[in-house]
């Protein structure tokens, strides 16, 4: 997995006196799955539209597949495949037309298979505009995996698919990197991004707020792990009852929950404080924080560096 | 050369699949051109003689002028461009494409009025149709380039509206469209020769249909074809990628080079 394939090294992005990407630099290897996170305006654009070959970096490098994406536009067309967070297609436009289109433009036969497998072969006749946000996001992601890209950027992929497009889609992310094909994924859902991405990078005006695998970001921040227990005679109720490193506690549904900075000891104590009780475990859950909430730490005013 | 024919395919089908384009390609230029047919001569009997250039030459400046500006500026706006450039498709299929399928209608609409007009109406047919096919081709390339021009230029669908409106108003009015241009003042004849509309009349009129010439009939195609040219070789320089059309070379009044074979002709013919 040591083999990165997208190089960015101080990459700088400037319009005018507005500093968008302030000197980012990473790495994204082989066949990885990597998530490009942020509010509006951290940069994340302007970092996808450069590494396509949309912008130009006021300084710094880019490498995509071994192509500098400012200098060898041709090279890189053949090496990327992207999907767009906006339509990118002309409204009339039929589906069977723009898989002809598009592959005729990359030099390679229409790939009518991915039409069947995205589920769009009974809508080749269809107009662009005729097609739903699903099969409008799916024929995106048939084009730009016409060519077999050894990168795919994906912008928002599942923004507004129903539950069942959006785990078929994620299947085929996977298959894709199964292949050994190196994914973007820029998005809003840290649900998705926490589930698909081996690493990920958030972004914050600009610069990168902190890198590494879900787990290791989400392991970076304060985060208290929450314990919720319930009991068949409510024993943890009790006034007085305390357990270590639990910093805050209160009670929902019956529920005792707790909110501790060491996992360990705080269980250890409940389940003995329980059979002290003679009281009987019926419910216990352990959520360590999201994503999610590693973000919004991260991207509150004061949070992250 | 596959993708050309794929990209072109495309275009000439949006042209008659979409409902605007349907409009200004064929229902706006053949209704009006059934109109003017049945109206016209009982006003103007001298009508009929000009009947299949006027008609032809209106037939071109709605097709162009008002079908291949917008499609360019929303299609800019819509992403679409982004999407062209990440595959491949260069700005210049991007100009040249719609110019060509707009053409291509073009042609049919005019073998349409061409055959009909002389059956059904009683029109004067062209005399030299050698210079007819060369006036409607000059004309079409002329007025395509102009129109690509504006739609490249445009910051807005709105104001594609606008610059289209500078050009066709007044080839309307003043293009030798409905009253012979030998009828207007020679100050305002002389400011009409500013006009694509006026230029293809002069020459439709002069070189095809055999009659008199209001100056130099050979100076216009010439002047048509130059402005064609220009126009081309402009948008294509001046062609953004950008959605917002920020990132454009050269200042916008750059444009105004496109009536440069015109004004020389103004002072030539």
């Amino acid at each position: 997995m040591e083999n990165p394939v997208i190089e960015v090294r101080d990459f700088r992005k400037t319009y005018g006196d507005f500093i968008a990407v302030d000197g980012i630099s990473f790495e994204v290897n082989q066949g990885e799955i990597f998530g490009l996170l942020g509010p509006n305006g951290a940069g994340k654009t302007s970092t996808l539209e450069s590494l396509e070959g949309l912008r130009s970096p006021n300084s710094g490098s880019l490498r995509v597949a071994g192509v500098d994406p400012t200098r060898e536009p041709r090279k890189l067309r053949n090496v990327i495949g992207v999907q767009l967070q906006t339509s990118g297609l002309p409204e009339s436009i039929t589906v069977k037309e723009a898989m002809m289109f598009f592959c005729a433009y990359h030099g390679v036969d229409a790939r009518y298979d991915l039409l069947d497998r995205l589920g769009l072969s009974e809508k080749r006749g269809a107009q662009y505009h005729q097609l739903s946000t699903g099969q409008q996001r799916r024929l995106s992601l048939a084009l730009a995996l016409a060519h077999d890209p050894s990168v795919l950027f994906l912008d928002e992929p599942t923004a507004g698919l129903d539950v069942a497009t959006r785990v078929e889609l994620h299947d085929i992310m996977r298959e894709q990197q199964q292949v050994g094909t190196t994914i973007i994924l820029a998005t809003h859902d840290m649900a998705e991004a926490e589930e698909m991405a081996d690493r990920i990078a958030i972004l914050l005006r600009g610069q990168i707020a902190t890198t590494g695998t879900p787990i290791e970001i989400t392991a970076e921040g304060a985060g208290l792990t929450k314990v919720s227990v319930r009991t068949q005679n409510s024993s943890l109720s009790a006034s007085g009852v305390s357990f270590p490193a639990v910093s805050q506690q209160g009670s929902k549904d019956e529920y005792s929950i707790y909110f501790s900075t060491d996992i360990g000891p705080t269980l250890a104590a409940i389940i003995s404080h329980i059979e002290s009780q003679k009281d009987a475990l019926i419910d216990l859950r352990v959520e360590r924080p999201s994503l999610e909430d590693r973000f919004l730490e991260i991207t509150s005013p004061g949070g992250g560096r | 050369m596959t993708a050309f024919i794929h990209h072109f395919s495309f275009e000439f089908r949006a042209g008659i699949r979409d409902k605007q384009l349907l409009l200004v390609n064929y229902l706006l230029p053949l209704g009006f051109y059934f109109m003017m047919a049945f109206i016209m001569p009982g006003i103007n009997p001298m009508f009929l003689e000009f009947l299949i250039p006027a008609l032809v030459t209106f037939a071109i400046l709605s097709a162009t002028l008002l079908g291949i500006p917008d499609p360019l500026v929303k299609a800019r706006e819509d992403g679409i461009y982004r999407s062209y450039k990440i595959n491949g498709v260069p700005s210049s299929s991007i100009l040249t494409i719609p110019a060509l399928t707009t053409m291509l209608h073009l042609v049919i609409v005019t073998a349409i009025i061409t055959v009909t007009a002389p059956l059904l109406f009683d029109a004067s047919v062209p005399v030299n149709w050698f210079n007819y096919l060369i006036t409607f081709v000059v004309m079409a390339f002329a007025s395509a380039g102009m129109s690509v021009l504006i739609g490249v230029l445009s910051s807005s669908t709105r104001m594609t509206v606008m610059w289209s409106q500078l050009v066709y108003l007044p080839s309307m009015l003043l293009g030798g469209l409905m009253l012979p241009s030998s009828l207007l003042p020679d100050v305002v004849l002389k400011i009409s020769q500013l006009l694509p509309a006026a230029q293809a009349m002069n020459a439709f009129n002069a070189l095809a249909m055999g009659k008199v010439a209001d100056f130099n009939p050979w100076g216009s195609v010439a002047a048509l074809f130059l402005s064609g040219i220009l126009s081309f070789g402009l948008a294509i320089y001046m062609f953004s990628w950008d959605s917002r059309n920020e990132g454009r070379r050269g200042h916008p009044l750059m444009a105004l080079l496109v009536l440069l074979p015109f004004v020389v002709g103004v002072f030539l013919f």
